[in-house]
């Protein structure tokens, strides 16, 4: 049988199971199946913070979701265009996401009283003309895998298990995604168990040619590749490329990385990656706590490595002290932030950017650091580098602020040429800077205001420092009135020394008279809103902070060069705050805090009315 | 300010691979060290309470620092919190004076980094027991290549005088008039716990007694706790009368030594049996029992529970308290076991750039023309 075949320009599908369906591992082979296509994608995890809720249960509902193009896009998509529902509870979990007319593919074999009971429905929604509103197509997932893989020889379970694969098969049909790399990814993952490799490959394909024959789908799509800058290109998350980056700025710096450590949820997967990279002179701790893990780096900063942490809100809350004694000290240290729902355990899998004012001032005294953000999951890996670039130029700790959007979603990434990195190599002090031979750890560089960093080994610098305060140029203790005053307005002049480049504004016609400004993830749902704006002929400017402190020295200029400026964040308006206090500008915060990126429609909603109404 | 360094601190050996993890070698290449005592004084005046035990802890450690052949850059004393952690604004080493209890966790990124380094942490009871009881414990736990002091002092000092979690049950302080109603903890015991390698103890003011403390740590690869009774003469003075007094300290002091049957008194008159039948040691007259029932000092035992079982000799006002080194046992370093991780994976690659660009491109890629 032929199928018709139509040309979309963009498709969003969304993947929705229970924890243990497999859904986050079905996305990622969708999605690495559409790179390799050369569309260009955005994607979207969202899942639990329980490993396994019960079975079938609305709190169990995983799901994945990918936005694919033929264009350059810049979100995982406001709502899907197909729904994949594994079992009553990822339907009814999701179906207020999406629009009428959308595909939903259910898997039948799970719609059985019980769980139907168990989520709350009453009646069957595939039965009660409940779902009119969209395109059903009723799949007996498991019930067809378990058929296809009759004559395997693995148990019920592992036949069951399978339907992931089948449903994968199945959407790689009907969006006619070239599945080798699937193939060799199933060979890889089972090679101790070569009859699961062939039955994840029999389902994939029964799921796959059933598609080809089954007449309830009579339209396969496909979406072209979109027109990227040439290169080499992979599929990357935030979190690996936070932890590539920090290998880069390890190779680059020419120095040792050291990570201290404590599993925390979103941010462990910068520890597995980094775990992996012992031959970049990578050494990884897990330490006993958070605490510990920022004292083990900053010990191995004051031993001339590269010092980084890594955590969530929480674990920043406990290095706050860790971050002052790195302050004073003056020594170069990273301290990353996956920042997720607060406050205290929060929602650990969800997104929020609500960390930006402990990143700022959470700290005792006047204890000022550098930050700052990433604005995609391929920007942690520059951002990474960025932070790397501050800390050992200007001996000081960094906060990098990244959040469980860009750090579990992902994104094609044109490969860099390495040696076109920033040279971030450093220089120890070597020999006596003071008169008479003698060592002052604090006689700054003139222009950085950054003291020489002496590390232990060093013959001839021998000296000691701590978190008491410290005489200028000398480093001993001094309880002093004016060298306190002094070193504090040091300390904060420090920061502002530091140079970054300046923000840059997209406002393509200069006509704008309503700049958005963001900071962090929100770049992409706020660029795909005024980009929809623009082509509706309604001028807006964007520019989005990657340095929140200092900020760029031409903030204030370009703020006050629009009528209104408006900054959506995933608080209440922590940066808007922050911009009022600091330059005056009547910016209107838009705030939203429900765990979840914003919506580009909703953004382009808001700006419309602020564009009208200037 | 010097040349571009590049990658290495100045004067890291190239081949920290082969070397142990025991800290820093002895000596620098070519230069003959003479240290003294005077060379390990920094130029900082002294800010203890005049009287404090402390002053006889770091004369001692002055004195003794030469014998070790390390050139001074290459020591580490790091700190934390409390009258103890001024120590290292005192030795002219490097030194860094942290915050509250982290000293084990800093000193831990500095040792498994720099293992050319010999690193030495200095602690109280309220640093290391109350706030830095964590650090503390997975110091110990994992072995790594640290050499901790304690000097207990059963008190909090710098903060004026609050009992602390050494002082004992019913402690009268400004923050417990009525008497503290928390146990204290036992240190030995508890770094034995934790499995440490290398558990001593020893007192302030008998320098013979303290130096061959520290050189039995100093040559210990691992951690080497070393609690170091220390009286503070102002909040908690006396604590340790009994172990100092020459008319009461040979009937209440311990001494052990390795090899040795385990006997004290003027004239051996006391001694530590195993009774049959019992878990722990006993304290007898010596005449009452038969030679062979004396035990015999062995630092080496691997089975912790004999060492615990020394620790929990003392009394409450500290009679039967043992000093001297309870363990010392082999095992790997923390230092070590991540290091030869580390370099035997680094010594594959020759050029790090190109190896970058190898695993950036690994995987599923593609190529837009």
């Amino acid at each position: 049988m032929t199928k018709k075949v139509q040309q979309l320009d963009r498709v969003v599908i969304r993947f929705a199971g229970d924890s243990g369906d497999g859904m986050q591992l079905t996305g990622d082979r969708f999605t690495s199946e559409t790179a390799q296509l050369g569309n260009d994608i955005s994607t979207l995890p969202n899942f639990p913070a329980e490993i396994r809720a019960p079975a079938g249960t609305l709190p169990g509902v995983s799901s994945f979701q990918v936005h694919f193009a033929d264009f350059d896009i810049l979100t995982p998509g406001d709502a899907p265009n197909v729904l994949v529902a594994m079992n009553p509870a990822a339907l009814k979990a999701n179906l207020a996401d999406l629009p009428g007319g959308a595909d939903i593919i259910v898997n039948t074999d799970e719609f059985t009283k019980r769980n139907l009971v168990k989520v709350g429905y009453d009646a069957n929604p595939l039965e009660d003309g409940s779902l009119d509103r969209w395109v059903v197509h009723p799949v007996g997932l498991t019930s067809m895998t378990v058929g296809a893989l009759a004559d395997h020889d693995i148990s019920k379970k592992d036949a069951e298990r399978a339907k992931n694969m089948f449903a994968l098969g199945l959407l790689s049909w009907m969006y006619s995604r070239p599945y080798a790399s699937t193939i060799t990814f199933l060979e890889r993952k089972f090679a101790a168990r070569p009859e699961l490799v062939a039955a994840n490959i029999a389902a994939f394909k029964a799921g796959w040619n059933f598609g080809e024959t089954t007449e309830d789908f009579g339209v396969r799509y496909e979406v072209k590749p979109a027109k990227m800058s040439p290169g080499n290109y992979r599929n990357i998350t935030g979190n690996v490329a936070l932890a590539l980056g920090l290998v880069a700025a390890g190779v680059r710096a020419k120095l040792p990385v050291f990570l201290g450590a404590y599993p925390i949820t979103p941010a462990s997967d910068i520890l597995h990656e980094l775990s992996k990279h012992k031959r970049f002179n990578v050494t990884t701790m897990q330490a006993e706590d958070e605490i510990a893990a920022i004292g083990a780096a900053l010990g191995a900063a004051y031993g001339g490595a590269l010092g980084v942490t890594t955590t969530s809100g929480p674990g920043i809350a406990l290095k706050g002290e860790t971050i002052s004694l790195a302050i004073a000290l003056e020594l170069p240290l990273l301290i990353v932030d996956v920042q997720r729902a607060g406050p205290s355990t929060g929602m650990p899998t969800k997104t929020e950017q609500a960390d930006l004012n402990m990143a700022l001032f959470g700290r005792h005294g006047e204890a000022p650091a550098a930050v700052i953000a990433p604005c995609s999951p391929s920007d942690c890996f520059y951002a990474a580098i960025e932070a790397a670039r501050i800390a050992l130029t200007y001996r000081t700790p960094v906060l990098l602020l990244s959040d469980g959007y860009i750090a579990n979603g992902s994104e094609p990434w044109l490969l860099p040429d390495v040696s076109d990195l920033p040279d971030l190599r450093v220089e120890f002090a070597a020999t006596p800077n003071g008169e008479d031979g003698t060592f002052l750890p604090y006689l700054r560089d003139p222009h950085t205001l950054a003291r020489p960093w002496a590390v232990p080994g060093t013959p001839g610098l021998e000296h000691r420092i701590g978190g008491l305060e410290k005489a200028d140029r000398t480093g001993d203790i001094s309880y002093d009135p004016a060298n306190h005053d002094f070193m504090v307005r040091t300390r904060a002049a420090r920061i502002e020394a530091i140079e970054v480049p300046d923000i840059e504004v997209d406002d393509p016609d200069g006509a704008a008279s309503v700049l958005v400004l963001g900071w962090g993830s929100t770049y992409g749902p706020i660029g795909a809103a005024c980009r929809a704006l623009r082509q509706r002929g309604l001028p807006v400017a964007q520019a989005h902070l990657r340095h929140l402190n200092p900020m760029p020295k031409n903030l204030e200029s370009v703020l006050k060069r629009y009528g209104r400026v408006v900054i959506p964040e995933m608080n209440l308006g922590q940066l808007a705050h922050v911009i009022r206090g600091r330059y005056l500008v009547d910016a209107i915060p838009y705030n939203q805090v429900r765990g979840l990126p914003f919506t580009a429609a909703e953004l382009e909603s808001m700006l419309e009315d602020v564009v009208k109404n200037v | 300010m010097s040349e571009i360094q590049g990658a290495s601190p100045p004067e890291r050996p190239r081949t920290a691979r082969n070397r142990t993890s025991s800290g820093a070698d002895s000596g620098r290449q070519g230069v003959a060290l003479t240290l003294t005592a005077k060379d390990f004084k920094s130029d900082q005046e002294v800010r203890w309470c005049p009287g404090c035990g402390d002053y006889a802890i770091l004369a001692a450690v002055q004195s003794f620092m030469p014998e070790l052949g390390i050139p001074r850059e290459r020591i580490v004393f790091v700190s934390g919190i409390g009258c103890s952690s001024r120590f290292p604004y005192y030795m002219n080493t490097y030194g860094l004076h942290s915050i509250h209890g982290r000293a084990p966790a800093i000193a831990t990124g500095l040792s498994v980094s720099r293992p050319d380094l010999q690193v030495w942490v200095v602690t109280g009871d309220g640093d290391a027991l109350s706030i830095g009881g964590n650090h503390l414990i997975h110091a110990l736990r994992r072995n790594v290549n640290l050499k901790i002091l304690l000097f207990n002092n059963r008190i909090y000092g710098l903060t004026k005088g609050q009992y602390s979690p050494t002082s004992e049950l019913g402690k009268v302080t400004k923050s417990t008039p009525a008497g503290s109603a928390d146990s204290p903890f036992n240190p030995i015991s508890l770094a034995l716990g934790a499995e440490a390698s290398f558990v001593a103890r020893t007192i302030d003011s008998d320098r013979k007694h303290l130096q061959g403390v520290l050189r039995s740590a100093a040559n210990h690869q691992g951690s080497a706790f070393v609690e170091i009774y220390q009286n503070c003469n102002i909040f908690n003075d006396g604590a340790f009368d009994l172990l100092k007094e020459p008319d009461t300290r040979d009937a209440a002091l311990i001494r052990l030594e390795h090899g040795s049957p385990i006997t004290f008194g003027t004239d051996g008159e006391f001694c530590v049996v195993h009774p049959p039948g019992g878990f722990g040691l006993e304290v007898r007259e010596t005449a009452s029992v038969s030679p062979t029932e004396i035990v015999v000092h062995d630092e080496t035992v691997t089975e912790p529970a004999y060492a615990f079982a020394l620790s929990r000799l003392p009394a409450l006002d500290l009679s039967h308290t043992p000093v001297g080194v309870f363990r010392k046992v082999s095992r790997p370093s923390y230092d070590a076991l991540v290091r030869t991780q580390v370099q035997e994976a680094a010594a594959k690659v020759t050029d790090p750039e190109r190896e970058f660009a190898s695993l950036l491109s690994s995987g599923d890629t593609w190529t837009i023309i």
